[in-house]
């Protein structure tokens, strides 16, 4: 029998791996805060050096409390936090109620989405900032890309929030949470990509408001 | 004291090179009447080619046509000459540009911070190959006689008052710069040196030459002292620049720009300041423009400074030539590095906070990276303000019922007729005493879509919803 290749052989070469015997990940995300998320994903919190995908079916569904904790947890830590062109005014009281520290928190407008993905990409490679959120316009894949290795280069979380639209979009971002609503209209985050381990079946419901 | 003499041979030369990217291409200063115009200095290539300095300027034309030709301009030679005189500055706290073309410099009290002669003397070479400065350096207990070393040799150093007036016994009396022309008169009659001056019978030697020569002599011997104008930096800056051609593009500017960044920078370690507001002005024929440069926090760094600029300078519009380019700094506030950890570690090309800010406001806007700070009126659109720069004070919110996190920056209309009331309403009646009145019931609603907003109805309705904001 010619033909048959020793399975060790295989394994070795990785062109054959077991299912569900995924190599030891290690736990190093940074926490989001909420229990649930963070028993989902597979580096137990938000990956570093790297670019989370948050993909809404609309602005307001609950995008920013499901940052809040991780935002809040850094600017009171005296990391810079940065908001790249958000879609609309930061509101000062709330965000100060919800525990973040407003002399940590600068906020960048863009008059053009291109220079908005500029900022986007420049905060991300400084190093000067521990998350950057931006919500990229007219981000293609490349443009994505560039922005997941700048979060790469200059070891920060970056969080690009887009319309749902862009779900089937193939996309090099670590992970990727899509909001979505269950029957009884309860909003859930689903993980349609998480590097380093596979998807849950599961969704993480943001719980009520 | 132990003075220090740089010599600067060709310093208006220099100083039109320095500013070409190729000062290697033949060069030559013209000056002189309209009528009778001839080269003033010659570069090394120019030179080759059989120029020479004092040569009329149709002969230098039929030798190399294809020289390029400066104006020489005596008062750039004076700024650049109090330009190296703040540069000397940082080597001792005594500084003259009394004596044209040549700084005089007292070395003595700065051997303790910056080591022996040597070392100080191949520091200055160094800096002023780098600033793209000609040369010759001497070393002298007194400020003439290191004048007269510099111009017989260069590198010629005494620090002995008694080695001193050996070595000048034996200066030609050609090349000791005596006054009015007395060098020259003295070799015709046969004395070849100082020492056979200082032996003629002061006298005779006053009814013949003047009191200036005897005086020139006793400060040259140390027997007198020799009192100097110190250079005293300045509070400003302000460097122009002309341009060879007009200049239609940024990029060509760029070149010029940088030299200038480069001596706003030398100037500011000085003076051990930053600068945080400058002017750059593109002239025109009769026109200029401005392009203003206006950091958060002052900085000194060259790359950066030059960076900010030349974002700046791309923004900018040009719709006419430049021909000269002027960088004015009129305030230089004290500068304080920022302090890092030694032993911090940090990613390889990772860049600070305040230069990365920077960065973003030369693209996008002077107004394009600020903080937002919580402010005591209840009037939502009031309720907060934005904060640019450093110092911000953060108060505490007053605490209300639960507020969006998104503030829409003007109510509009929401379109969406399956709202539902999750809370309300709550009554805000206020702004009365500034005349911009609000009185509206406030309510939390759940939109068709599942998202939650922050609308308005006037007071005691409940429909003609105006959207302000989103809990996101």
């Amino acid at each position: 029998m010619a033909g048959v290749v020793a399975l060790e052989s295989l394994l070795a070469t990785q062109t054959l791996w077991h299912a569900g015997r995924a190599a030891a990940i290690a736990a190093d995300g940074e926490p989001t805060g909420y229990a649930d998320l963070d028993a989902l994903l597979p580096q137990r919190g938000w990956p570093r050096r790297a670019l989370t995908e948050l993909l809404l079916p609309a602005d307001g569904v609950g995008e920013l409390s499901l940052l809040l904790p991780t935002l809040a947890r850094f600017t009171q830590a005296g990391a810079t936090v940065v908001l790249v062109a958000p879609p609309y005014l930061p509101y000062a009281p709330a965000w100060q109620v919800a525990g973040v520290d407003l002399l940590h928190l600068e906020v960048i407008d863009a008059a053009t989405p291109r220079d908005a993905l500029w900022a986007f990409e420049q905060c991300l490679r400084s190093g000067a900032c521990a998350v950057v959120v931006g919500w990229p316009l007219q981000a293609d894949a490349a443009a994505l890309r560039r922005l997941q290795v700048a979060a790469d280069s200059g070891a920060c979380l970056g969080f690009a929030l887009r319309d749902r639209r862009h779900a089937g979009n193939p996309s090099p971002a670590a992970l990727r949470l899509e909001h979505t609503r269950d029957g009884q209209g309860v909003g859930t985050w689903r993980i349609r990509k998480c590097r380093g381990g596979p998807v849950p079946a599961q969704a993480f419901a943001a719980g009520a408001w | 004291m132990l003075w220090v003499c740089i010599l600067l041979p060709q310093l208006a030369l220099d100083a039109v090179l320095r500013r070409l990217p190729d000062p290697s291409a033949p060069l030559a200063l013209v000056g002189g009447p309209a009528q009778l115009r001839t080269l003033h200095a010659v570069n090394p290539s120019a030179a080759a080619a059989g120029l020479r300095a004092g040569m009329r300027l149709t002969a230098a034309h039929a030798l190399l046509p294809d020289v390029a030709m400066v104006d020489y301009d005596p008062s750039a030679e004076m700024r650049w000459q109090r330009f190296l005189a703040a540069w000397a500055y940082r080597h001792s706290s005594l500084v003259s540009a009394q004596w044209p073309g040549c700084l005089l410099l007292e070395v003595r009290a700065s051997f303790g911070l910056l080591g022996p002669w040597p070392r100080i003397e191949a520091r200055l070479r160094e800096e002023l190959a780098a600033l793209g400065f000609g040369h010759r350096i001497a070393m002298a207990p007194t400020s003439r006689a290191a004048r007269v070393l510099a111009g017989l040799r260069d590198g010629l150093a005494v620090d002995h008052p008694v080695a001193m007036r050996a070595l000048l016994d034996r200066v030609p009396v050609r090349r000791a710069l005596l006054p009015d022309g007395a060098g020259e008169r003295l070799h015709r009659m046969g004395l070849r040196d100082l020492r056979a001056v200082r032996a003629l019978p002061t006298d005779s030697a006053r009814r013949r030459f003047g009191l200036p020569l005897l005086e020139h002599l006793d400060r040259l011997y140390g027997r007198t002292d020799d009192p100097l104008a110190y250079y005293a930096p300045p509070d400003r800056f302000d460097s122009r620049i002309e341009l060879e051609c007009e200049v239609e593009g940024y990029t060509a500017l760029l070149f010029p720009l940088r030299r200038m960044i480069g001596d706003l920078c030398t100037c500011l370690s000085i003076r051990d300041g930053g600068v945080q507001r400058f002017v750059l002005r593109l002239e025109h024929e009769d026109a200029h423009t401005d392009v203003e440069v206006g950091l958060l926090a002052a900085e000194r760094e060259p790359a950066t400074l030059f960076e900010l600029t030349r974002g700046r300078l791309e923004r900018v519009q040009l719709d006419r030539p430049v021909v000269a380019m002027r960088l004015l700094a009129r305030e230089l506030p004290p500068f304080v590095p920022a302090t890092r950890d030694l032993f911090d570690v940090r990613a390889q090309q990772s860049l600070p906070w305040p230069q990365l800010r920077e960065r973003l406001r030369a693209r996008l806007g002077d107004t394009a990276v600020h903080r937002i700070v919580p402010t005591s009126d209840p009037r939502p659109e009031r309720a907060w303000r934005r904060a640019d720069g450093d110092a911000v004070r953060i108060g505490q919110a007053p605490v209300r019922p639960p507020r969006p996190l998104w503030l829409l920056p003007k109510p509009i209309p929401l379109r969406d007729f399956h709202v539902r009331i999750v809370s309300g309403p709550e009554r805000l009646e206020s702004g009365w005493w500034d005349g911009d009145e609000a009185r509206r019931d406030y309510y939390v609603l759940e939109t068709s879509q599942g998202q939650r907003a922050w609308a308005f109805a006037p007071p005691g309705e409940q429909g003609g919803w105006m959207l302000h904001g989103w809990f996101a």
